[in-house]
């Protein structure tokens, strides 16, 4: 009886420590040897009219490893492309009299537009879940703030899934595990696919290296993504000119309307 | 071959987009309409954002407008001065609109209105369109005249004050139920992306009792001007015309119109009415359809770009 009750003082003693543990690691962050470097073969994709989506490579480079743990495996990387942010709306439709009508809304706060994740392995495997989700890494650990007014909060959860489920869907949220590979003893290769609808603006590379599931170092390197020629022409017109770059449509229409009549009526 | 649409922001292949312009092109041409009602709803089933279907659809319009318009204007079949009175109410539905536009757009109703403002249009114009061409195709077989304006008979619409004479279409009318019809017009045209022909031609032959000769030139001659106004305005206000998109139509249509003249010339006008009103309850009822049954997704995103 004695026994057991040291053994659960000693089960509680250790579960308090944990959280002190926990801190101590997150000081240390700036204590470990190991650097990491990252670079990138471009810093702007232009997206032309027969855009279809790229991939985008990222080298990486640790500094001061320690050549066992490497040798191990217990070098750890994640790199993440994301884009730039902006409000989104998830609206859920009810029906109503026998047709469908978007009844509830939820605005998340200053969401990506994109988030392409590459890394070694399963980010779940890579460091614990806690540890992972209070960085903010991955789609499923995304922040999303609702914006306003949500009542009771408890729509939240199937909103918060739902924005999730159809941005991976639809291609703009997407993750590889495998996609980042060791090409030599610490040099690293990462691929992550921009797709066919990736938002135009500053996306941001970032890499996080973990060691034997403890969070290293990162690095972050900005990535513009812009239209190009004729495409960028014409959205820079149609939203600085607007009343010019309508006229100019609706003369466009005039031309063609007009020509082709003319045109037709000679044979 | 794929084209990156710069406004709908996102990659389409071009032989649908032309595939779609010219068969609405051909389908225009045989039945001698704008085809916006067409055009708006094809694009959004082909996921083309409502908002960029909507005002590219008017610039659409315009194109397959403005050459019937110039014909009918050489030939003198256009009332000058009651076309302006349809326009001075069209410009003002248009503007209003226009605002409604953006605050449905805001609220995330404006798809729901798009849809149901179709159905409920093309469902009773269809509908009452293939009744009348019925009726004629009866009276035809049985070899009796067929009327479509009967001049004695007076409505209410015929006491309102306001009254103006009209000497091109020989009649003297109250300037209230013409710059109404006008401004509702003008409100479909920025909302729904349409001209607003297969509704305005009609009210206007029964309703309004203005002859026939001049009702189609008059009703191009309003359409013209609203849908030019509603995708200057649409530009400037929602910044939802699609430039490259509207050209690749136009292009398609104008040509695709050009040869559905000539099919429509070799039909009689009250076969040709029942097709259209087959055509326009077809349209009707795929758009209900999707109202109708459970969405794939019961959820829907959309960032502040679109959904604002």
């Amino acid at each position: 009886m004695r026994a057991l009750a040291r053994l659960v003082l000693l089960a509680l003693a250790l579960s308090a420590a944990a959280p002190a543990s926990a801190q101590s690691l997150e000081r240390e962050v700036g204590n470990f040897p190991e650097k990491l470097e990252i670079g990138i073969s471009t810093d702007e994709i232009s997206i032309t009219s027969d855009f279809r989506g790229a991939d985008l490579t990222i080298f990486g480079a640790i500094d001061g490893f320690d050549a066992n743990l490497l040798a191990q495996g217990k070098y750890n990387i994640i790199v993440v492309l994301e884009g730039p942010k902006d409000n989104a709306t998830v609206r859920k439709k009810e029906r109503v009299f026998g047709i469908w009508v978007n009844t509830h809304s939820m605005t998340f706060e200053l969401v990506p537009e994109a988030y392409s994740l590459s890394s070694t392995r399963d980010i779940a495997t890579i460091a614990p879940p806690r540890d992972i989700a209070n960085m903010g890494i991955g789609v499923d650990h995304m922040r999303l703030v609702p914006l306003g007014f949500i009542g009771d909060g408890s729509s939240l959860g199937e909103f918060r899934n739902a924005f999730r489920r159809i941005r991976e869907e639809s291609g703009v949220y997407q993750r590889d595990p495998g996609g980042v590979q060791f090409i030599s003893s610490s040099l690293f290769k990462a691929s992550v696919r921009l797709p066919a609808n990736v938002p135009n603006g500053v996306h941001v590379v970032r890499a996080y290296l973990f060691r034997e599931g403890l969070f290293v170092a990162a690095k972050a390197l900005p990535l513009r993504v812009v239209k190009t020629g004729l495409e960028q022409a014409i959205t820079r017109a149609a939203h600085e000119q607007p009343v010019i770059y309508g006229l100019f449509a609706v003369t466009l229409a005039v031309i063609t309307g007009w020509g082709a009549s003319l045109l037709f009526r000679k044979d | 071959m794929t084209v990156y649409l710069p406004i709908a922001e996102l990659s389409v292949n071009i032989f649908i987009i032309l595939g779609m312009g010219a068969a609405v092109g051909f389908l225009s041409g045989m039945f001698g309409v704008g085809g916006g009602f067409l055009i708006t709803p094809l694009l959004i089933f082909y996921n083309i954002p409502p908002v960029v279907a909507v005002a590219t659809g008017a610039n659409q319009v315009v194109a397959s407008s403005i050459s019937g318009a110039i014909t009918h204007f050489r030939r003198g079949t256009i009332d000058i001065k009651l076309g302006t009175v349809l326009l001075c109410g069209g410009l003002v539905g248009a503007t209003v609109g226009v605002w409604l536009f953006s605050v449905l757009r805001r609220i995330g109703q404006l798809d729901l209105v798009i849809s149901l403002l179709y159905v409920v249009l093309l469902g009773s114009v269809g509908g009452l369109m293939l009744w009348e061409s019925i009726i004629a195709m009866r009276k035809a077989a049985k070899n009796q005249p067929t009327q479509l304006r009967r001049p004695g008979q007076h409505n209410w619409i015929h006491g309102l004050p306001l009254k103006m004479r009209f000497k091109k279409s020989k009649i003297y009318l109250s300037v209230i139920p013409v710059a109404t019809l006008g401004f509702c017009i003008g409100i479909l045209t920025s909302v729904m992306g349409v001209g607003g022909g297969f509704i305005m031609v009609p009210a206007m032959i029964y309703l309004l009792r203005i002859p026939t000769s001049v009702v189609v030139g008059t009703s191009l001659f309003q359409i013209v001007f609203v849908s030019a106004y509603t995708v200057i305005v649409q530009a400037s206000t929602n910044y939802t015309v699609d430039i490259v998109l509207a050209f690749v139509l136009m292009i398609a249509g104008v040509i695709g119109a050009q040869y559905g003249v000539r099919v429509g010339q070799r039909l009689r006008g009250e076969q040709l009415r029942a097709l259209l009103a087959l055509l326009v309850l077809a349209v009707g009822v795929r758009l209900s359809i999707e109202l109708i049954i459970p969405p794939k997704d019961i959820y829907s995103v959309v960032s502040a770009g679109f959904g604002f």
